[in-house]
């Protein structure tokens, strides 16, 4: 559905992008993740057509975006960072408005207007100005905005920066709701967020792509093994260091216990290799545990990992 | 075509939301009549006196039409730049200018629904203005040629005023630097004619041709020349080009 391949962007002298690749399904939802100034921002607006990418290609739903953009934008419904709005407007007022730019025939515009109004919670506030608005509201109508040409794509750049947990809750349930037509892109600090509602991740950092997983791979390689054994302690750690795949191993004594915590290579399953070992040793075994990394974890790890 | 109404549609909806364009009427209304009023009033008291010099020119073409075509025209010199100020500055400032490039809409359709927008609300400041002819019309019987030809030709200079303005508020977020560098500009080119008189041929002609007012007098005297008429497109088109380009590089710049 959305195919990005060596995309490059500078302005001046700096170099914002440095051949970012990734690739969306129809369907799916792509959290894209990354620190402030990483590139998430630029990224979108290339997606949308605002300027042209400086090498590489963007093709949306088959078509490449700088040369048959009109098609393409029908297709579309963006959500920008700072949610511009025109506030002397109604909510109604701007969504027909929004509407009819966006390609939506005459005959359609009040049904479609409608959809968005009731999907959004508009409905208390349809015929009032934009401007007295809470923020809460305001972003709403920038999703119905989004949302009105009943787009088959779907750029959200932060959209749930400044609501209350009730609207959070209601507009993640939304996005999810919308995922089995839709194809979505939402960008976000809150990493919560993205693995509560996305099916895909994507995290960039310096202009490049440091991951692009599902949020369940990211966080399973990135986890370890915790066991809880009656041994000692010294001597767990220089067994089990030797086995194969493991990466490192660090021991805690508990009074009279040795918790051992084990990371190792994802791509390999080390548990029945631990239990074999500890039986073969002669140690007694209490626990052991598989965990996940957060996405925080992962996050940290990854951004840290560029940096240095 | 479909997405440059409904983009005046807009525009006519913001503008009447918003202060300006009650301010901009307003005094644009008062100080026309007031000119119309003076202007009367003295053609009268001379016409009086007139009786006593049998021969001389007394008409209300050359004694109210055309200074008050003169007039209109200086004070839509300094009101026009407040109504294109907002135009594309307000949009980039609040950034709606990234959102409705990511509607499908192109860069010229943009332009040019700004620029049939504000030439539309300009079009009914000067048909409120109609009353002037119609009340001569009514007491004098006067012809009204050069009326209708002095509208033409306001209508020409207006339109290339607002083309400017537009290119200039695409150039900055900025209001008040938009209108104040949109008043420069035009007054420049008002005045450049008067550097004509103080250089020798061919240089003054030239002076002489891109002045905005020179060519604007004609249509006060009631003459309608077609280069006049082509002078105004080509500003007017030249104008929109600017804006358009400015548009393009911007978004190239991000």
């Amino acid at each position: 559905m959305i195919e990005v391949k060596g995309v490059c962007k500078a302005f001046g002298e700096r170099q914002v992008l440095k051949n970012i690749s990734f690739f969306v399904e129809k369907g799916q939802i792509l959290g894209f993740l990354g620190p402030n100034g990483a590139g998430k921002t630029t990224t979108m607006r290339i997606l949308i057509g605002f300027f042209p990418p400086d090498a590489g290609q963007v093709k949306i739903a088959g078509y490449d975006i700088t040369k048959e953009f009109i098609p393409v934008k029908k297709k579309i419904g963006y959500l920008p960072e700072h949610n511009p709005l025109y506030p002397e407007m109604t909510v109604e007022g701007y969504l027909r408005f929004a509407a009819r730019i966006k390609g939506v025939s005459a005959k359609e515009e009040t049904k479609r207007v409608n959809t968005v109004i009731a999907e959004c919670g508009l409905e208390g506030v349809r015929k009032r100005l934009i401007k007295p608005l809470s923020k809460g509201y305001k972003q709403r109508v920038g999703l119905a905005q989004a949302l009105v040409n009943d787009p088959e794509i779907l750029i959200l750049d932060e959209p749930t920066i400044g609501l209350d947990p009730k609207q959070i809750y209601e507009i993640r349930q939304l996005i999810k709701s919308l995922a089995s037509q839709k194809t979505v892109i939402l960008s976000t600090h809150i990493l919560p967020e993205v693995s509560m509602v996305c099916t895909k991740v994507v995290i960039i950092n310096q202009g490049q792509v440091v991951a692009e997983d599902t949020p369940e791979n990211l966080t399973a390689q990135r986890g370890q093994v915790e066991i809880l054994l009656k041994a000692p302690t010294a001597k767990v750690k220089t067994a089990l260091s030797r086995l194969p795949w493991i990466k490192e191993v660090n021991t805690k004594q508990e009074d009279g216990f040795c918790r051992a915590f084990v990371k190792f290579d994802p791509s390999r399953e080390i548990r029945p290799l631990l239990a074999q070992e500890v039986v073969k040793q002669g140690w007694e075994l209490y626990e052991l545990t598989s965990k996940r990394a957060s996405l925080e974890e992962v996050f940290v790890q990854l951004i840290t990992k560029e940096a240095s | 075509m479909r997405n440059i109404w409904i983009l005046l549609k807009k525009e006519w909806y913001s503008y009447f939301a918003s202060p300006i364009i009650y301010t901009v009427l307003s005094i644009f209304l008062f100080l026309s009549g007031y000119f119309f009023y003076s202007n009367v009033a003295y053609f009268s008291l001379m016409s009086l006196q007139a009786s006593q010099w049998p021969g001389a020119e007394f008409n209300l073409a050359t004694w109210v039409i055309e200074p008050l075509m003169s007039d209109m025209s200086i004070i839509l010199l300094i009101l026009l730049p407040l109504l294109t100020m907002r135009l594309f500055a307000e949009e980039k400032r609040q950034g709606n200018l990234e959102l409705l490039c990511s509607y499908p809409v192109r860069n010229i359709e943009l332009v040019l629904g700004k620029f049939l927008g504000c030439v539309s609300i300009y079009a009914l400041m000067l048909f409120f203005t109609l009353l002037y002819p119609f009340l001569l019309w009514w007491v004098g019987r006067t012809d009204l040629g050069p009326f209708f030809s002095g509208y033409l030709g306001l209508l020409l200079l207006g339109s290339a005023f607002i083309a400017f303005g537009i290119f200039i508020s695409s150039l900055t977020e900025n209001q008040i630097v938009a209108a104040a560098l949109t008043f420069g500009l035009l007054l420049f080119f008002w005045i450049i004619n008067w550097t004509a008189y103080i250089t020798e041929p061919p240089l003054s002609k030239v002076f002489e041709n891109i002045s905005l007012i020179s060519h604007f007098r004609h249509f006060t005297q009631g003459v309608i020349d077609t280069a006049d008429i082509i002078f105004y497109l080509t500003l007017i088109i030249f104008g929109l080009f600017l804006a358009l380009r400015s548009l393009e590089t911007q978004r190239l710049r991000g």
